[in-house]
């Protein structure tokens, strides 16, 4: 079954307003059964109420032998991290 | 005591097919579908719950949605003969469900009217679920019918097997008649229409033939069953018989 039927990545919207997030993956045969197999397996507990599936061919990753030079480099500059000011209630979900 | 029975007809059919849906549990052919199946069997075994608890209150003898279910031989099952059917392979499966599914949606959106409030609600619940169960099996009807050779085959012979089964759906008992009369329930025979559109519709893209029953199959009404409800029964309440009362 897992040679020929394709793989995808599922996303779920737990709530209005919030983002799209990935949960994990599946196999279907296409768009439409994966929509179903996503609302079957990953929905069965009230996760969400809208869910993406996206052909994961179509999904681009970084390498992860290029790990040290994308993402070393951040880690001494903490004066990027929001958080030397308080966030108003308000604002929501940043 | 007739709409009691005419409910219990209707809780033994979900109850049946939840049943076989629930066999899948581990032996599906892909995880996703080990969790479809038994997606769709607890949506039916929960609605027969429901209607086994309103037909033992209407029965007034104190009977359970447990006793109702568990404690009853073969020749009471009131079940169609559609829903005993083995699961045989997949698309034997699929096509079973397509069918009561394509008759139990506009038999709930029917139902959204009754007289009694208990069959309203779940009416409401239960219409939402059988057209996500016509989807479902619906589109594996498609991709089976209209897929490999092999594929096509094996659901040309899961229509050659079931199609005796089918008239039986839109037959009203004496019982479920009163409680038609009564507006507890709809009229069975007003819903052929809707399922024939519904199942023609999957059938033209299936690239699959409705056969004409030459004869039809019946007699789950009066308790007349084939011989694999035995065995089901037998698999689903010998917990239940063995150990009276148990609780876990």
């Amino acid at each position: 079954m897992t040679m020929t039927t394709p793989l995808w990545e599922v996303f779920i919207r737990p709530r209005n307003g919030l983002a799209h997030k990935h949960v994990g993956s599946l196999h279907a045969a296409d768009e439409v059964m994966a929509l179903q197999a996503a609302r079957d397996v990953y929905t069965r507990r009230g996760e969400g109420n809208s869910i993406w599936v996206v052909p994961s061919a179509a999904i681009t990753a970084s390498d992860p032998d290029q790990a040290a030079e994308n993402f070393e480099p951040t880690a001494d500059k903490i004066y990027r991290h929001p958080t030397f000011y308080e966030i108003p209630d308000d604002v929501g979900h940043m | 005591m007739a709409v009691y029975d005419a409910l219990l007809e209707l809780a033994d059919d979900h109850l049946i097919l939840g049943h076989r849906l629930s066999e899948w549990c581990g032996h599906a052919p892909m995880l996703e579908e080990d969790l479809a199946m038994p997606n769709m069997g607890l949506d039916l075994i929960g609605t027969a719950r429901t209607l086994y608890d309103h037909a033992g209150k209407l029965e007034g003898k104190g009977r359970s949605e447990d006793d109702l279910a568990y404690l009853r031989d073969e020749r009471e099952y009131r079940n169609c003969l559609l829903v005993e059917r083995p699961n045989e392979d997949f698309a034997h499966t699929m096509l079973r469900q397509f069918y009561f599914a394509a008759f139990m949606r506009p038999f709930w959106l029917a139902a959204l009217n009754s007289t009694d409030v208990v069959v309203r609600g779940v009416a409401g619940k239960a219409e939402k679920e059988m057209a996500y169960h016509i989807r479902h099996a619906g589109e594996w009807v498609i991709r089976l019918g209209d897929g490999t050779e092999e594929s096509a085959a094996r659901m040309r012979d899961a229509v050659e097997a079931l199609h005796i089964y089918v008239d039986e759906l839109f037959d009203s008992s004496d019982d479920a008649r009163i409680a038609e009369a009564a507006g507890v329930l709809p009229r069975r025979a007003d819903l052929r229409g809707a399922w024939d559109r519904t199942v023609a519709e999957v059938f033209s893209e299936a690239l699959l033939e409705q056969p004409r029953a030459a004869y039809a199959q019946r007699g789950g009404r009066q308790g007349i069953h084939n011989e694999t409800l035995g065995h089901l029964l037998a698999e689903m309440q010998v917990i239940h018989r063995a150990h009276p009362g148990a609780r876990w």
